[in-house]
């Protein structure tokens, strides 16, 4: 398995396009920090103007992981098509190429060369999470200091302590990545009835599209099926920013607000995957190879 | 003698469409065994089902003499295939590609057993150039080198030659006669060629919509007692005209200024050519019409009459 991971990685890897999606993700958090720095103040005024005349904000509100959670917010949301680009690839594009009749022409079980597949695909959008954390928030964090972070809710605004913030990131990208290797088993098992890759890249998308659509949309239909959509689950992150409050108000330090909630999300996400994957083995073991 | 394949009954069906139907036939080790068939007769789909891309509707097949329904990898490991067209990964070189399908058939990997087969191909030279800036003969030796790079003792090639020029025709030929003659491997070939097949196989099978039409050996199926022969004399309507006056009329099938058709076996040419001189006819030219590619076209064609006169 490992031998066939490693190949499949090899494959991934040594396609030119691949690196686009890397490359897009850094043209665009480097175009928002430069937009935050050269015009960042002027958005934190407009953004506190009401507050500054309540309350005193002492410190760098403008910091690194402030400016992480904006990048987050704002490309969490497109990071799903670069990973559906790859995922949705891995068997329409086999057989596209024509190197799919080949490779079930060797000794490898179909169910493992899909395992591999799989993994291939979660291993990349792993990697390209890794990325984004490395260019939204380590360089952000260099860029801008670190300090507070203001938490803006409708009714309330939580100021999370400046030590009290890495370790609610590491777990939001562990969340994203739960999140986008559900994206990549949807791909994936899109990916098995096609023999071209844009067609299972254009459905991935489509179907994320739509389902955010529903789940937004104030019908009472559809709010009462929202949480069984993976798409609502998808910005289940922010609930490590959820912080429990004391009675005065202030943010309890390593507290999450509702644990059990985003727990829960995961949990959807991580059954969709199994449910997904799972799919598409068992069809890919039954299908004739005709590309 | 062991076989290397016995299908049974083989069948497959796309919803009401039959590909194949009731195909039962064996190839023994050392055969290279020619199967024949216009496009879409069920070649490319009798290979795929030897290769487990496609599962059968009903019969069996049977390769090194395990089920291939229950021993898919074991048999597989001893297959090397080269199905239509050789696809492969166009942005990876040829030594990465070979590199990778050789790691994916399971055996242990060396650069100098890797550039070997490379070297075997004529690719050795542009083993680390990018596959897409291949020309198609190049692309197809190294399909081959894929195939044989873990030594299988069967090799299936579905239609080798399609897309090459004739230089690379003739060096697939002779990779094949190679790798049966000198590696004793067994080959399974298919064309719609029966020019190709007939150079390089010992034995073959003819197969039309799906079904078997005749199995055998070359010889037994190209059988020389019942030829078209081509004649040209010095008097070619003279020639028609005594010839339907004596015991050659019956074989006489066509005749014009140019030229006659006669059907009759080889060991009478002799007897004609003396017979003619004998009427002071001068013989120019006996030519044979009916090859093996009549033959292919006459029983896979319905009613079509191959005994043309043509030039």
């Amino acid at each position: 398995m490992w031998s066939l991971l490693r190949i499949e990685l090899y494959k991934i890897f040594k396609r030119p396009r691949t690196y686009i999606s890397f490359a897009a993700i850094w043209a665009i958090v480097s175009l928002i920090q430069l937009a935050i720095y050269v015009d960042g103040q002027r958005y934190m005024e407009f953004f506190m103007k009401d507050l500054a005349a309540s309350f005193e904000i002492q410190g760098n509100m403008l910091n690194g992981y402030f400016v992480c959670f904006i990048i987050l917010q704002t490309l969490l949301i497109h990071v799903p098509l670069l990973i559906a680009l790859v995922a949705a690839d891995m068997i329409a594009g086999e057989a596209n190429m024509g190197t799919l009749r080949l490779l079930i022409t060797k000794p490898v079980s179909r169910t493992k060369l899909m395992i591999s597949k799989f993994l291939a695909s979660a291993v990349y959008a792993v990697l390209l999470l890794v990325w984004m954390a490395i260019l939204s928030l380590f360089l952000s964090m260099v860029i801008f200091g670190t300090d507070g972070m203001m938490n803006a809710k409708s009714y309330e605004i939580i100021i999370l302590e400046k030590d009290d913030i890495f370790w609610r990131y590491a777990l939001a990208f562990a969340y994203a990545a739960v999140a986008l290797i559900t994206v990549a088993s949807l791909g994936f098992l899109l990916s098995v009835f096609a023999e071209n890759a844009i067609g299972p890249i254009v459905a991935t998308m489509s179907v994320i599209i739509v389902f955010t659509i529903l789940s937004t949309m104030d019908i009472p239909l559809f709010q009462q099926v929202k949480h069984y959509f993976f798409t609502t689950h998808m910005i289940g992150w922010k609930g490590f920013f959820d912080v429990k409050v004391d009675a005065d108000g202030n943010a309890i330090v390593g507290s999450i607000a509702n644990l059990p909630a985003v727990l829960r999300s995961a949990g959807v996400l991580l059954a969709h995957t199994f449910l997904f994957t799972g799919a598409a083995i068992l069809i890919f073991r039954k299908k004739d190879i005709l590309s | 003698m062991e076989s290397i394949i016995r299908i049974q009954g083989l069948t497959k069906h796309f919803n009401h469409f039959k590909a194949v139907s009731d195909l039962s036939f064996t190839v023994e080790k050392g055969d290279v065994y020619g199967f024949l068939g216009q496009n879409g007769a069920g070649k490319s789909t009798t290979i795929r089902m030897l290769l487990s891309l496609i599962t059968p509707t009903a019969g069996s097949i049977e390769m090194f003499g395990l089920p291939l329904a229950t021993h898919r990898r074991e048999i597989l490991r001893n297959v090397g295939a080269v199905i239509e067209r050789p696809d492969l990964y166009k942005y990876l070189s040829a030594y990465e590609n070979i590199h990778l399908f050789a790691a994916m058939s399971g055996i242990e990997v060396k650069r100098n057993h890797l550039m070997e087969q490379l070297a075997q191909v004529g690719l050795a030279e542009r083993a680390h150039s990018k596959v897409r800036t291949y020309s198609q003969g190049m692309k197809q030796r190294l399909g081959l080198a894929i195939a044989l790079v873990h030594d299988p003792q069967l090799i299936v090639l579905d239609e080798p030659t399609n897309g090459l020029d004739p230089q690379g025709i003739a060096d697939i030929r002779n990779l094949i006669l190679m790798l049966s003659r000198q590696m004793n491997k067994t080959v399974f070939v298919s064309s719609h060629l029966l020019s190709e097949i007939e150079q390089i196989a010992n034995r073959m099978l003819i197969i039309d919509q799906g079904k078997k039409l005749v199995e055998g050996t070359v010889q037994n199926l190209f059988r020389t007692d019942d030829m078209i022969l081509h004649l040209q004399t010095t008097n070619n309507l003279l020639a028609a005209e005594l010839l339907q006056k004596s015991s050659y009329a019956k074989q006489l099938q066509e005749w014009d200024a140019h030229g006659m058709l006669l059907r009759l076996s080889k060991q009478e040419v002799p007897q004609l050519v003396a017979w003619l001189v004998q009427q002071q006819i001068e013989v120019m030219s006996v030519e044979p019409r009916f090859t093996l590619e009549d033959y292919f076209l006459k029983i896979t064609t319905a009613n079509q009459h191959v005994e043309s006169f043509t030039h």
